[in-house]
């Protein structure tokens, strides 16, 4: 592809950059990546996604931007309390760089819609916020084929990881194979986040994302990294392929999607002025 | 022989705060007995009524799942160190 004037500008810094060059960067172009939640772990990752210009991106979140959200949730401003996060999140984009087309689903992902929402898309990123999600994320991402980012945080720590079961990498049921029952941890906010961390743990995402895009380097594929903020320590270890995985391994016993109960925490009256 | 065991944040709060404790055991499962008696309430939140890990709760020995060794009887030797590693949801809301 050719690019401008202004884009040889805009993304020289990287063009500069053996491992990406004019080639890497229009690869980057005609990439599309899909982020699932437009909230801690996706506005930072947005950010540098469409800054690094990630020609299409895909975002999902039936939320709209609230006030205390604005603590971490970097792509959204106070004029946005009340206007889907999507929308808001598309706005940014847009005006960080133009080249970028965004499409967005405001709404909850399930069952019956993930799979072919997320089957157009080159790599998917999860930065959802409960359990079910993750599983749903990560067995869509397995019957689809498509490599998934997954980063978590909670508190003061923070999780990323990269899933390829389709290269032969371990997927996320190889590292835990089921949710925690209903209760047993708090998987919601409630508990608390060091707002700086969700862009620590999203930045991380978007580095590997950009990684497996351009096919450079080694990424996070059969590890995981562990960030532990108040000790500032990263820890890697490693992620086993598992042969009993029940969704990826080679007796696996789950053939299609399946929902998981929500906890109740996570139950919220979502109500946007538009 | 004591272990060092590393607490995730989620169960800082039956450690008194530590994020680093020790326990004496010649493999994890020991440790983890051990560790309950320290701080009662513990090994329930990592293991299930039968004895066995939770299965969105993981054991690192050293940076290895010790699923993927001979899980809590899986022996230890000097300066090993174990970590703790639940599954973690938070991202969005």
């Amino acid at each position: 592809m050719d690019f401008t004037e202004e884009q040889i500008e805009r993304y020289s810094r990287h063009i500069i950059l053996p491992e990406v060059g004019g080639r890497g960067q229009a690869k980057l172009l005609k990439s599309r990546v899909f982020v699932l939640g437009a909230g801690g772990l996706g506005s930072p990752s947005l950010m540098y996604l469409a800054a690094a210009g990630v020609g299409t991106i895909g975002v999902a979140d039936g939320d709209c931007v609230d006030l205390s959200n604005l603590q971490r949730q970097i792509i959204h401003n106070t004029d946005r309390v009340g206007k889907p996060k999507v929308l808001s999140a598309k706005e940014t984009i847009e005006k960080l760089n133009p080249d970028i087309k965004v499409i967005t689903h405001h709404g909850r992902l399930t069952v019956d819609n993930i799979r072919e929402v997320i089957r157009d898309y080159d790599v998917v990123l999860d930065g959802s916020d409960n359990f079910p999600t993750r599983f749903l994320m990560n067995d869509a991402a397995f019957f689809e084929g498509k490599t998934l980012v997954s980063g978590s945080m909670f508190r003061f720590d923070g999780q990323v990881a990269v899933f390829k079961p389709q290269k032969g990498f371990p997927c996320y049921r190889c590292l835990y194979p089921e949710p925690p029952p209903k209760g047993l941890v708090p998987s919601c906010q409630e508990a608390g986040v060091l707002g700086a961390l969700a862009g620590v743990i999203g930045v991380l995402q978007a580095v590997e994302t950009v990684k497996e895009l351009l096919g450079i380097g080694e990424t996070l594929a059969g590890y995981l990294m562990i960030f532990d903020a108040l000790k500032m320590t990263f820890r890697k270890v490693k992620v086993m392929k598992d042969p009993e995985c029940a969704l990826c391994g080679p007796d696996a016993t789950i053939k299609e999607l399946k929902a998981y109960e929500e906890q109740a925490c996570e139950f919220k009256a979502a109500t946007c002025e538009s | 022989m004591a272990i060092k065991v590393r607490i995730p944040t989620p169960l800082r709060k039956l450690t008194n705060g530590s994020d680093e404790v020790f326990a004496e055991g010649r493999n994890i499962g020991e440790i983890i007995n051990d560790l309950e008696k320290s701080f009662p309430g513990l090994k329930e939140r990592i293991c299930e009524g039968d004895g066995k890990l939770r299965r969105f709760v993981n054991i690192y020995l050293n940076d290895e799942d010790i699923r993927f060794k001979k899980n809590l009887e899986t022996e230890l030797k000097e300066n090993d160190e174990l970590s703790i590693i639940p599954a973690i949801a938070g991202g969005s809301i």
